[in-house]
């Protein structure tokens, strides 16, 4: 089909309205939250009901177009820059829950629907949906699903993955595939779902998704420790779980992250700390008394200089305002931003830490680490300016040394934001190359023509 | 129309602003109009993109980026709350002045700029003789809402209009100079169109405040309009020519501070005189400077001059419901949303009933309304829910044009809520 032609098919599918073709509407599908530069797309869909989803994949596959989904482009290494060009497909307009159950704790969504809404939502019907990644009030579940995103309740109430019961989702053809099941068990054929978490739009199309909700917590306790050796608060973190508690959260800030926050929100954090540890035990209320009285002593005996336990829901508040100040304090250092969660074991994260000062010295960057500790999974954060071109390319060494840091000490290229773009070229080093051949097999099983996000995981 | 590297040269003015965007896409969660159109194009994060795309000539369609560019309330919602501290707003008047002077101004809009608003005197000859000819083209809708819906097909549709007012505010309070009362302070009363032309009741209740707490006024004959819509329109010519205007006719040696009831003439005078001055005299200039420094909306100065009691008294037990919208031009834009509030609880008559999402916008967003009424109207129509919804029976704010917009909407939908201005509640106790 000519351009033309298909542009008028596509509008046919999908109505008029919701086709883009404008140079100045593609432009804005080119780029999501990773640094890279900017690939605009032949065209973009916004299909407004599953039907019509359905019917522009199948388009896209009898005239071998490449296909990117795409929800809030929040991404933050390129899983939703159309590399390959072709369509974007945007499902900000499949945004229906489209059930709740109370009874049987589930949830029922499509793929636009925004994670606090749901959360929301839930929580209004006396139920939880913990998966909180740091962009829940703009991301997509769909896109949490597709990159199997984290958090920071990771530690006890799991990730993305731990959430998704099954779903249905649209294969090439457009037909419509279905896993998983609203029971907590399931052993009914192959767990698709499982495949589907985490595969980045490479695999097939979500279209409605069954999400596990619990109840919530009935009570919770946070408190701020402050640590003059970075060792100390990293061990204090092995001894928390040690000692059998599972705290809700487990962040850790280091001096600089401590010293930018403090600057931009003066929230009277100790600026000369080398770490802190932000910890929130939640659950029965005696028991979260206890344990956070537990916490508290762990921490002491572990050499904390200072332990800080909110007494208030204010204080309560004050404490995670300043870990929610860091990216924002750390952004406005300098104009660009890589934000990095290669994750390591957790008792390798004093390691981890202590090399990525060094890298920053080595490299004359500005890295401010903070992150999930309780999951070795930090965010060494690099603020530079990328007009600077000899600086960038400083940034991306530093970077590929930080993964080859990370896999040494046994951990992972990436902890919660997926490989996309950014990262597809290490793979290799984590997994080896027997492991890539399958996977591009199984994705050929899948995706004959190659339309689905080329690119992404595996390379094209 | 030069070509299109000239166009880049001059948005490359911009890119120390635009390289801020981190692209993060946060913005999201707080635009209007994204909210209604999930569309990229819509959202902060998108008309940056677009902006840095001309910028560094990944694009080639000045029209089609103005176009985007124009779908915007410019409510400051994003800027409020964007974690890179990005300049949204700044970033989007001086793009929308670079693009209109590349392109032009549509003669529509430029007729009306400059030949009307650019010229107080005008303008305000014109406005006086409208109301005795509206009666004449409208019907009366809702004598509560004071709105009128145009009796014949009329280019704006369906818009039910707030009458315009018999006789103008500064008709019914001539120009004066009053000396300091027991406050001790004096302030310039700056009125805006809105007021003046459509509410001058509102302007009465801030002078009618002012007179209480004993603060002297200085209200200058023929203030010109405080410049937004032609900024919003990129016409920095007759902005300059508007500002010119109203800094002759204001001297900030003479008062304390500047206030207004208007939340959008607040903003534009605390933040936007100052930014786009620059083609002005220096002296000018500076003038502008000072002048932004001291403006106030009402509700600020009075409770920062500790003039409003601390203790509010108990609602009275047959207290009316009421509720409050904050205006993005105040709450997003001067962080004011206590002091609004704190007026309203002085008086007992009233029990303030909160409504949810009192900041998100109202819909309007100047010309936006005009231009994209039916979004306008989609984005309003969540306010009208909010308004409903909370039960009172009288909606405050403290923005003039967000109640010309929820008394469209009310009056559309045929609800029996009267609105207020925030002054007007506590007028009444003085
Ligand atoms: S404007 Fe701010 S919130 Fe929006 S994408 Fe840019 S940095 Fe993020
Ligand atoms: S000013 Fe308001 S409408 Fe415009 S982009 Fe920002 S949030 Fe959206």
């Amino acid at each position: 089909m000519s351009t033309a032609a298909l542009y008028k098919e596509f509008q046919r599918l999908a109505g008029q309205e919701n086709v883009f073709s404008d140079a100045s509407d593609l432009l804005t599908y080119s780029y999501d939250a990773a640094l890279l530069p900017s690939q605009p797309p032949g065209l973009a869909v916004r299909p407004t009901s599953l039907e019509a989803l359905g019917r522009v994949i199948r388009l896209c596959n009898q005239e071998g177009l490449p296909l990117t989904v795409r929800g809030a482009g929040t991404n933050l290494s390129g899983g939703t820059i159309p590399a390959h060009e072709g369509v974007v497909v945007v499902t900000t307009a499949l945004n229906r829950i489209v059930e709740i159950n109370q009874e049987d704790l589930y949830a029922v969504v499509e793929p636009g629907v925004i994670n606090a809404r749901l959360f929301a939502a839930a929580q209004k019907q006396g139920l939880f949906y913990p998966p909180d990644p740091g962009s829940m009030a703009v991301s997509t579940l769909g896109g949490n699903v597709a990159e199997n995103s984290g958090g920071l309740r990771g530690l006890k109430y799991g990730v993305t993955r731990d959430y998704v019961m099954g779903m249905s989702f649209f294969d090439t053809d457009g037909q419509l595939i279905k896993t998983g099941s609203r029971t907590v068990k399931c052993a009914t054929a192959y767990n698709l779902a499982g495949l589907m978490v985490g595969s980045e739009g490479t695999l097939g199309v979500f279209a409605q998704i069954i999400l596990k909700l619990i109840p919530p917590p009935a009570a919770s306790r946070a408190l701020l420790a402050t640590f003059d050796r970075v060792q100390a608060a990293s061990e204090t973190v092995s001894a928390i779980i040690a000692a059998r508690i599972v705290p809700a959260t487990l962040e850790f800030l280091d001096n600089f992250t401590i010293r930018t926050v403090e600057d931009f929100s003066g929230a009277g954090l100790p600026t000369e700390a080398a770490a802190l540890l932000l910890i929130e035990v939640d659950g029965h209320p005696a028991q979260v008394a206890e344990e956070a009285q537990k916490v508290q002593e762990i921490c002491r005996a572990q050499g904390a200089t200072q332990v800080r336990p909110a007494a208030d829901a204010a204080e309560k508040e004050r404490i995670w305002t300043a870990r929610r100040a860091a990216i924002p304090a750390l952004a406005r250092l300098k104009p660009s931003v890589v934000l990095e969660d290669a994750t390591v074991p957790r008792s390798k994260v004093p390691e981890l830490v202590r090399f990525i000062t060094d890298l920053a010295r080595r490299y004359d960057l500005t890295i401010g680490t903070f992150g999930h500790a309780g999951d070795g999974n930090l965010h060494p954060t690099i603020v530079f300016d990328k007009r600077d071109a000899a600086q960038e390319k400083r940034v991306h060494q530093a970077v590929e040394e930080l993964f080859d840091k990370a896999l040494a000490l046994g951990g992972t290229l990436s902890g919660e934001h997926g490989l996309g773009l950014s990262k597809t070229r290490f793979l290799a080093k984590e997994v080896g190359e027997a492991t890539i051949a399958w996977s591009r097999r199984l994705k050929k099983a899948m995706d004959p023509k190659g339309i689905l996000n080329p690119g992404k995981i595996v390379g094209s | 129309m030069g070509g299109i590297t000239q166009l880049a040269r001059l948005l490359g003015e911009l890119d120390e602003q635009l390289i801020t965007c981190m692209r993060c896409g946060f913005c999201q969660s707080v635009c209007p109009l994204y909210g209604e159109t999930g569309r990229e194009a819509d959202v902060a994060r998108g008309k940056l993109a677009l902006l840095d795309g001309l910028a560094h000539e990944l694009l080639s369609d000045p029209h089609g980026v103005q176009e985007r560019l124009e779908r915007c309330l410019l409510c400051g919602s994003c800027a409020a709350n964007c974690p890179s501290g990005v300049k949204v707003l700044d970033i989007f008047l001086k793009a929308r002045a670079i693009l209109s002077g590349y392109l032009g101004l549509p003669p529509a809009k430029k007729l009306l700029f400059r030949q009307l608003l650019a010229r107080p005197a005008l303008f305000n000859k014109l406005m006086s003789l409208a109301p005795r000819f509206e009666g004449l083209l409208t019907k009366p809708v809702d004598s509560l809402l004071d709105t009128s819906c145009a009796r014949f097909t009329s280019p704006l549709g369906q818009r039910h209009f707030k009458r315009l007012a018999r006789v103008p505010l500064h008709r019914l309070e001539p120009p004066r100079s009053t000396p300091a009362g027991a406050s001790g302070l004096r302030v310039a009363f700056f009125a805006g169109c809105l007021i003046d032309k459509l509410y001058p009741g509102v302007g009465r209740a801030a002078l009618k405040a002012l007179e209480h707490h004993g603060v002297g006024v200085e209200m200058p004959a023929q203030e010109a309009c405080c410049g937004i819509p032609a900024l919003s329109a990129g016409d920095t010519a007759t902005f300059s020519k508007l500002l010119g205007h109203n800094l002759a006719r204001l001297d900030p040696a003479k008062f304390d501070y500047m206030v207004t009831a208007c939340a959008t003439c607040a903003s534009t005078i605390h933040k936007l005189w100052p930014l786009m001055c620059g083609s002005l005299a220096p002296q000018a200039q500076e003038r502008a400077k000072a002048l932004a420094a001291k403006t106030r909306d009402v509700s600020q100065f009075l409770v920062e001059a500790g003039l409003v009691p601390g203790q509010a008294p108990a609602p009275a037990p047959d207290a009316k419901p009421l509720t409050y919208h904050d205006p993005c031009h105040l709450k997003k834009s001067l962080g004011v949303a206590t002091q609004p509030r704190r007026l309203m609880a002085a008086n007992p008559a009233w029990r303030l009933q909160e409504m949810i999402e009192s900041d998100w916008c109202c819909g309007l967003g100047g010309s936006f309304s005009l231009e994209h009424y039916d979004l306008s109207q989609q984005i309003g129509g969540h306010k009208l829910e909010h308004i409903t919804a909370s039960g009172a029976v009288a909606v405050a704010t403290g923005c003039p044009a967000c109640m010309l917009q929820i008394s469209d909407q009310l009056s559309q939908a045929g609800r029996h809520v009267a609105v207020k201005h925030y002054l007007e509640i506590y007028a009444e106790t003085l």
